[in-house]
């Protein structure tokens, strides 16, 4: 049967079975309040309502155990919340800045053959700016979040395909 | 309180570095360009750089895959029943 060359997971608790669900949930839920003239805006509004509810399953799937997904469901309740305004991340990342600055320092006093291992401040800098909340770690805990964060990005990429694959069936 | 400092950066940078060179090496392992690359001698430098940009193709590959959704969703009318039946096939 096809179906069989669809399994893609036998644990019903795996991150994969839970971020589907919600993502699936989310979809429906969005299906369900389109409007009817397909205008160019309201897809790119549901562009972005998908896009927000992947990156929101996926965080709510992982839970509280990862200072990112902590982060990014912060970040998804203040944009609720507020409707994308940002003035509560203006203050917040002015203290990120100065709290990055002391760990950097930290860093640097501390041993220079540290520096010197992760290649200059510059790479951890931009891999700061792409995790969420990698702002205010420290470089062993931004490395170990940036290799789950990466893992759990992947399985995204390989859930979406494979409901793009679906829904492409006619 | 600056003898306090010294005296942690003199006991602690070997864990540190250790512990770095650790997560970059799991890291390396993560990443396909390196993993598949087969050197054994790439710079804890190019593991961030690679790590930046897997991770910048990942999100585009979000944002191309939101867009699918989000223009196939107008095509089809969808109701929950798909989303069952999709459920099901992914979750066996």
């Amino acid at each position: 049967m096809n179906s069989r060359s669809l399994l893609l997971s036998p644990n019903p608790n795996s991150l994969k079975s839970r971020f589907t669900k919600g993502l699936l949930r989310a979809l429906s839920i969005i299906n369900k309040h389109r409007q009817q003239p397909r205008s160019s805006r309201e897809i790119r509004r549901r562009h972005r309502l998908i896009k927000a509810a992947a990156y929101g399953s996926m965080a709510s799937s992982v839970g509280n155990r990862r200072a990112w997904s902590r982060a990014l469901l912060w970040k998804i309740r203040n944009q609720t919340r507020k409707g994308y305004a940002p003035t509560r991340n203006i203050g917040s990342s002015t203290r990120q800045l100065s709290m990055k600055k002391r760990i950097c320092d930290l860093q640097k006093g501390n041993n220079s053959k540290d520096r010197v291992e992760v290649g200059g401040l510059g790479q951890v800098d931009k891999l700061r700016r792409l995790v969420p909340g990698g702002q205010v770690m420290d470089t062993c805990s931004l490395l170990e979040e940036t290799a789950h964060y990466m893992k759990c990005l992947a399985t995204q990429v390989k859930v979406m395909t494979r409901i793009v694959e679906v829904y492409n069936i006619p | 309180m600056s003898s306090r400092r010294s005296r942690q950066s003199s006991g602690s940078p070997s864990i540190k570095d250790d512990q770095i060179i650790e997560l970059v090496s799991k890291l390396r392992q993560l990443v396909p360009e390196i993993r598949d690359r087969r050197s054994d001698k790439v710079s804890a430098s190019k593991v961030l750089q690679e790590t930046c940009s897997y991770i910048r193709n990942l999100h585009r590959e979000v944002d191309d895959l939101s867009e699918r959704l989000s223009q196939l969703l107008a095509t089809i009318d969808a109701d929950s029943a798909e989303a069952a039946i999709i459920r099901s096939l992914i979750m066996q």
